[in-house]
């Protein structure tokens, strides 16, 4: 998967330099080992929240790679049709609520989907329970009593510049209040856009959550298996209803916050330092634990899955213009259109 | 027969909508004790799961709704104060809104959003005295004020039912209004107007509690002009065949609408009808003045609110062209 999500947005950002796909992206490249680790640890049931910096997670989630290219292309066989785009990609059926353009904005809405799932576990053990008093079989309530049993956990992934949007101390406040099943990932990467996290943040990401009375771990984000232990160890309290958990994952990203910063030649950080952070990759590292024939094996098979993906997506036709707006309503109530006919 | 109260209509809706689907919550500020009214007797009714006592986390928990209704809830939320709206306009323009169309069609958010008090609360001056339907509907999010305890009732559980956002507007001006009542209400469809008063004149597009005086002004000039007076009660989307209808019997058009004057409502009302429609006199529209802070003293906050006075003068300015 570390290689897939690489392999990906390499084949992303020839496509973005080539023109095919529209407006760029935000490469992932050098931060998967958090998806990939935190992802590992999720279940079928699980939700998750992204950020505009979201290919990692959706792919590490099990999305297919060659819909997702077809998103990126804006194609009608993407995962959302073409409407979504790098910064919106969802798939639903797989829990994936959506990668997000606006920072911070995913938390609250992971929070609202583990309520939701909290909700329909007590509500479920109240029927339980009232089966159970009207069958006399007090043994089978009270051997379901005290445990909310196997919860489905809702991750939201942000990054260092979300500590300081509002809303996300206001998700952290709420999940530990009522004891929801969340996992908060902080990607850490240093940088919100171009702003250093050591100018931006005051005290620590760790400490905001532990003030709160969240269990806080700081993690080695290049790190797969040291992240994938973390993030198993917070789902497993989450799911017995111990409430959320905080990972901050300390990682980077190699190529710039977005494509366009290609061209600008901004200068927020050196190339020692990106190179210091290459020698830290998480891919040899994982590969260091597998045989030279079969690391060699998988990278034949995700480049065989990635060019086909690249044949699939380019292929993939474009949306008419005319259902520009479809979908605006869940109802399908159209919109007036723009001008008088 | 019964007598039903604007606020009791809306708590009987959210009664009604609960009870018929275990999918429905409600989120919101003090709502336990029922502080601002509609929710009043629902936490002892359907428990603390379903009725919601959030902190003051307005950001948080309209999110958390999106959250929710995206793994299946259907959740109302109460906003106390209608400037708050101000507050969660990312959570609801940027993201429930967006969420549908984004995702392909993959998702829907089917919240509501209740206000119960908008617009001037009379001495609670510039914070709390906002009407900022005319935003929602701007951005196309569903935008419902019901002037009314049947249609509140009726327009309220269609909200809850509509597979999309939806902002329910209950004028603070409107909540004093009584109305002799059968015991089996109906749910109002969204997107449908209500004629209030028919005339052959004039038509005149009321929202809210200003259909209230609208129908009173009618009644004082009916010796001089025919006054129709027509409720949008939805105002996005707006029944524009209603708003034809209408315009095809009387010519005229004045529009009635508690909203800042500049890109508002009756703007929007005034634009179709001249683009798309018959009229023989120029129209006039009563709002608030361009870009209105609702002054705290009584008489400084009712001069800047659409007055009976000023429709009585424009229905004569209009009945000037034949």
């Amino acid at each position: 998967m570390l290689r897939l999500i690489r392999g990906f947005e390499e084949l992303a950002l020839g496509l973005v330099k080539s023109g095919a796909i529209p407006g760029g992206i935000h490469p992932y490249i050098g931060q998967e080992a958090v998806a990939v680790g935190v992802c590992s640890a999720l279940g079928p049931a699980d939700r998750l929240t992204s950020t505009h910096r979201g290919h990692g997670h959706v792919l590490a989630r099990g999305a297919a790679p060659h819909r997702m290219l077809a998103e990126l292309l804006g194609r009608v066989d993407g995962l959302n049709a073409g409407r979504g785009g790098s910064m919106h990609a969802a798939d639903l059926s797989l829990g994936i609520l959506g990668a997000n353009g606006i920072v911070g904005a995913g938390a609250p809405i992971a929070v609202g989907a583990a309520w939701a799932a909290q909700q329909a576990r007590l509500a479920q053990q109240a029927q339980l329970a009232q089966q159970a008093q009207q069958a006399q079989q007090a043994q089978l309530a009270q051997d379901d009593r005290g445990s909310h049993g196997h919860l489905p956990v809702a991750v939201a992934f942000f990054g260092d510049g979300a500590l300081n949007q509002g809303v996300l101390l206001e998700s952290l406040n709420l999940a530990a209040m009522w004891r929801l099943p969340v996992l908060f990932v902080c990607e850490n990467n240093g940088y919100a856009t171009t702003l250093p996290a050591a100018t931006a943040v005051a005290g620590s990401a760790t400490g905001r959550a532990a003030a709160f009375g969240i269990p806080v771990e700081e993690v080695d984000g290049m790190d797969t298996e040291a992240v994938r232990a973390a993030a198993l160890r917070a789902v497993r309290r989450a799911r017995d209803g111990d409430g959320p958990g905080f990972l901050e994952c300390r990682t980077y990203r190699y190529e710039g916050h977005h494509t366009m910063e290609r061209r600008m030649k901004l200068r927020y950080r050196t190339p020692a330092e990106v190179e210091a952070w290459r020698d830290r990759d998480p891919l040899p590292r994982a590969a260091a634990l597998l045989d030279p024939a079969t690391a060699a094996g998988l990278d034949r098979s995700v480049a065989e899955q990635l060019a086909a993906a690249e044949e699939f997506a380019l292929a993939s036709e474009h949306p008419d213009p005319a259902g520009a707006l479809d979908h605006l309503y869940a109802d399908g109530l159209r919109p007036r259109p723009g001008v008088t006919p | 027969m019964t007598r039903l109260s604007y606020t009791k209509a809306l708590n009987r809706a959210l009664a009604d909508e609960l009870a018929a689907d275990p999918a429905v919550c409600v989120f919101g500020e003090d709502i336990g004790v029922g502080l601002a009214g509609p929710t009043l007797g629902l936490l002892d009714r359907f428990g603390p799961g379903r009725i919601v006592d959030t902190p003051l986390s307005e950001q948080a928990f309209t999110a958390m709704a999106v959250g929710a209704a995206l793994a299946g809830r259907r959740p109302v939320l109460e906003f106390q104060i209608p400037s708050l709206l101000f507050l969660v306009f990312e959570q609801l323009v940027n993201q429930a809104h967006k969420f549908s169309l984004m995702t392909g069609g993959q998702a829907a958010v089917p919240l509501t959003c209740l206000v119960p008090g908008s617009g001037s609360r009379d001495g609670w001056a510039g914070q709390h005295s906002d009407h900022p339907y005319s935003l929602f509907a701007h951005a196309g999010i569903k935008t419902v004020v019901p002037a009314t305890p049947t249609d509140a009732y009726g327009l309220l559980r269609s909200a809850i039912r509509d597979p999309d956002p939806v902002v329910v507007f209950a004028p603070a001006a409107a909540l004093p209004v009584r109305e002799t009542v059968t015991w089996d209400l109906a749910p109002v469809p969204l997107g449908r107007a209500r004629i209030h008063r028919p005339g052959t004149d004039v038509t005149v597009v009321a929202v809210g509690h200003l259909v209230h005086d609208a129908l009173a002004v009618a009644e004082e000039v009916a010796a001089d002009v025919s006054v129709e007076v027509l409720d949008p009660r939805t105002l996005y989307p707006l029944d524009r065949a209603a708003l034809a209808a209408s315009l095809e019997r009387t010519g005229r058009l004045v529009v009635f609408d508690d909203s800042n004057r500049s890109c508002g409502f009756g703007a929007e009302v005034l634009a179709t009808a001249a683009e798309e429609l018959r009229l023989i006199a120029p129209p006039r529209r009563i709002t608030r003045p361009d870009g209105a802070v609702l002054p705290f003293a009584p008489a400084l906050d009712r001069a800047v609110q659409p007055g009976r006075e000023q429709l009585r003068h424009a229905l004569y300015g209009v009945m000037k062209h034949h």
